[in-house]
């Protein structure tokens, strides 16, 4: 396997990328987007940003576009297993509330 | 003897036998050897501290320690045994020695990331040990918080760095190993010819790659909260408590798997050779490694059904908990069947394997209980954990590395240890084993906190048990490190094949050259080939 060589101005567009990116989450972070008092809204738009920031530093800065399919595998592995931490701790985070609190001793 | 030993052909041991050839070595097995040298440093750490501990447990009232300085001990005990002793034990000083002999490899894949494991694992380790020696900590392993972020005044954040540190070497030998066996297996050795130490080892690397990022970064977490007040598990400051305990169990649940997935690796080729026979059910061996592998991330919430945590979270991880009792309970019935019929020979990493088996039973199956939610209730937080755990970890994974250490001792270093020695340590080691934890079941079912420096009168009798089989054990200990230093100037030469078993790795000499084979070998067999290779010696 040679490696991929891939070119300078691919580099450096993708770099701008990352940094307009950065400037949006920055921007954005000024703005009361909704969603109630957690400002749900904010937190989906920082995060969809930074999901795709992450994204192209996977694919370019780390050439896993241009790597062997079991590179991909291995890839895929880490993101499903961030989904798994993430989902089964949202597992008790969101039904937490569903239970009614017992409330203080009575006798 | 001296005449003996110059006769033995160059070998890793006798090339360029300087320091700093041995300080700058990128052969895995002077990597193994360093790795050994340094864990057994906190095994020593660990045990006595753990002596320490048991004796103090002698009287009701606490014979030695008290308050603060009882914790600061359980604490030392709990990580140098599992960060510095457990997780490095089997992967980074037999799996770095025997990997690439077994695939029929020259080295791992990154020679140089190998031995720059070592340096980070070194680095790792005197931060902790500095962290202990200059007033120590009191957060137990499990670093809880908000006490660990917000209300110990001991060397939390030191302690957290070391560990922090020891991750990365963690991460790189498992990334060495997953490279190592995807990309340089000898011609011939297809994924289903693999010995099942490597299999094991793959499980294991799995687990380091994915879960270690986790628990460093969740430390990093507690250093932030502690350093410059950053809210995230102080509900004072707006974080979340349990939110700390899903992210240290995500790994540390799976780390016990990191600990007891290489012991059941040794286990496979100890049974296999002494029992003359293939291993029944190989695929399902194989298997039942990477079941447990990734089964084991789905059920860390069983560590925490009182803390908080939804109940409805509590169902579904209990739930998947005693799946992952499912690929375990396969590769003891598949162990005992390979027993039947076999022609057994009771050496001494055969003792360990049977060992093994049977304390890993009692280990797993009251693992059950403890992932029942409602006897949970009642368990937790008591000595039954304890005793538990030491079933797992002591009873497994360090029964493991024994045998592991004794099988291939005469390749690693050439020489025999003692027949009747090694015997009769291990089952001392056995018998010392079960006089320590057996009756802390007993305790804790009635009601003995862990973590306490005093208990009601009532329970000293069982506690002088424990303790008094603690001081067995440390002999049981003792015994094999005087025996094994001693074959290293008085044993006989082992051979290269001094059990007769099948594996790449005793086709090469004893001790290996630096390059471990003359010619890369061929392979045409499966693994476990003891029928054909006794009908040929017939
Ligand atoms: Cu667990």
């Amino acid at each position: 396997m040679t490696p991929h060589i891939v070119s300078t101005k691919i580099y450096v567009l993708v770099l701008a990328a990352l940094l307009a990116l950065t400037a949006l989450t920055v921007a954005a972070s000024f703005y009361d987007l909704g969603g109630g008092r957690l400002h749900y809204a904010n937190a989906v738009t920082a995060l969809t940003i930074a999901v795709s920031k992450a994204t192209l530093v996977v694919l370019y800065f780390m050439h896993v576009r241009y790597s062997s399919h079991l590179t991909w595998v291995f890839v895929g592995a880490g993101v499903f297993w961030l989904l798994v931490l993430i989902g089964l701790t949202l597992s008790d985070v969101l039904t937490r509330g569903w239970l009614p609190s017992p409330g203080p001793w009575s006798s | 003897m001296s005449t003996l030993a110059t006769a033995r052909p160059a070998n890793y041991l006798s090339v360029d036998p300087g320091v700093m050839s041995w300080l700058l070595t990128k052969d895995h097995k002077r990597i193994g050897i360093l790795y050994l040298v340094s864990i057994s440093v906190f095994f020593l750490v660990g045990a006595v501290s753990a002596a320490v501990i048991r004796l103090s447990l002698f009287t009701p009232e606490g014979a030695l320690l008290h308050g603060q300085a009882y914790n600061k001990m359980f604490s030392l005990h709990g990580i140098s045994m599992i960060f510095f002793f457990l997780i490095p034990s089997i992967p980074a000083v037999l799996g770095n020695f025997l990997l690439p002999l077994m695939i029929g490899a020259r080295d791992v894949a990154f020679p140089r990331l190998n031995l720059l494991s070592w340096y980070i694992f070194v680095l790792g380790g005197a931060s902790t040990l500095i962290a202990a020696t200059t007033g120590g900590v009191d957060t137990g392993w499990t670093f809880y918080t908000p006490f660990s972020s917000i209300y110990s005044n001991t060397n939390v954040t030191l302690t957290a760095v070391g560990v922090f540190i020891t991750g990365f070497s963690s991460i790189l030998t498992g990334l060495n190993f997953l490279v190592t066996i995807h990309k340089m297996r000898a011609p011939g050795l297809s994924w289903s010819r693999l010995p099942l130490f490597v299999w094991a080892h793959y499980a294991t690397s799995l687990i380091m790659i994915l879960g270690t990022p986790v628990v460093a970064i969740t430390l990093l977490m507690v250093g932030l909260e502690r350093g410059l007040g950053i809210g995230l598990f102080d509900p004072a400051l707006g974080g979340d408590p349990i939110l700390f305990q899903h992210l240290f169990w995500f790994y540390s649940h799976p780390a016990v798997y990191i600990m007891i997935l290489p012991s059941m690796g040794v286990v496979s080729e100890v049974i296999a050779c002494f029992s003359r026979k293939r291993i029944f059910g190989y695929e399902f061996v194989a298997g039942s490694s990477l079941a447990i592998a990734v089964i084991g991330f789905f059920v860390w919430g069983h560590h925490m059904f009182v803390s908080g945590q939804s109940v409805y979270a509590g169902l579904v991880f209990s739930l998947l908990s005693f799946l992952v009792a499912i690929p375990s309970g396969v590769k003891v019935f598949n162990w005992t069947a390979t027993l039947y019929k076999g022609s057994v020979a009771y050496h001494a990493p055969m003792l360990y394997a049977l060992g093994f088996i049977g304390l890993f039973t009692i280990g797993g199956l009251t693992g059950l209980f403890l992932a029942t939610l409602g006897t949970d209730v009642h368990l937790t937080d008591t000595y039954f954990v304890v005793a538990h755990f030491h079933y797992i970890m002591v009873g497994g994974a360090i029964t493991g590395f024994m045998g592991g250490l004794h099988f291939w001792w005469p390749k690693i270093t050439g020489w025999l240890y003692p027949e009747g020695w090694s015997r009769a340590a291990a089952l001392l080691l056995f018998v010392g084993f079960n006089l320590t934890f057996f009756p802390q079941f007993i305790l804790g079912y009635n009601g003995m906190l862990r973590r306490t420096y005093t208990y009601p009168p009532e329970f000293q009798v069982l506690n002088v048990m424990s303790t008094a089989g603690a001081s067995i054990l440390a002999v049981g200990y003792l015994i094999p490190v005087i025996y094994l230093l001693w074959s290293l100037r008085y044993g006989q030469a082992a051979g290269p094949n001094p059990w007769g078993a099948t594996g790449l790795e005793w086709t090469a000499p004893s001790p290996p050259p630096p390059g471990n084979f003359e010619k890369i070998p061929v392979v045409t067999e499966e693994a476990y080939a003891y029928s054909t290779m006794e009908t040929r010696r017939a």
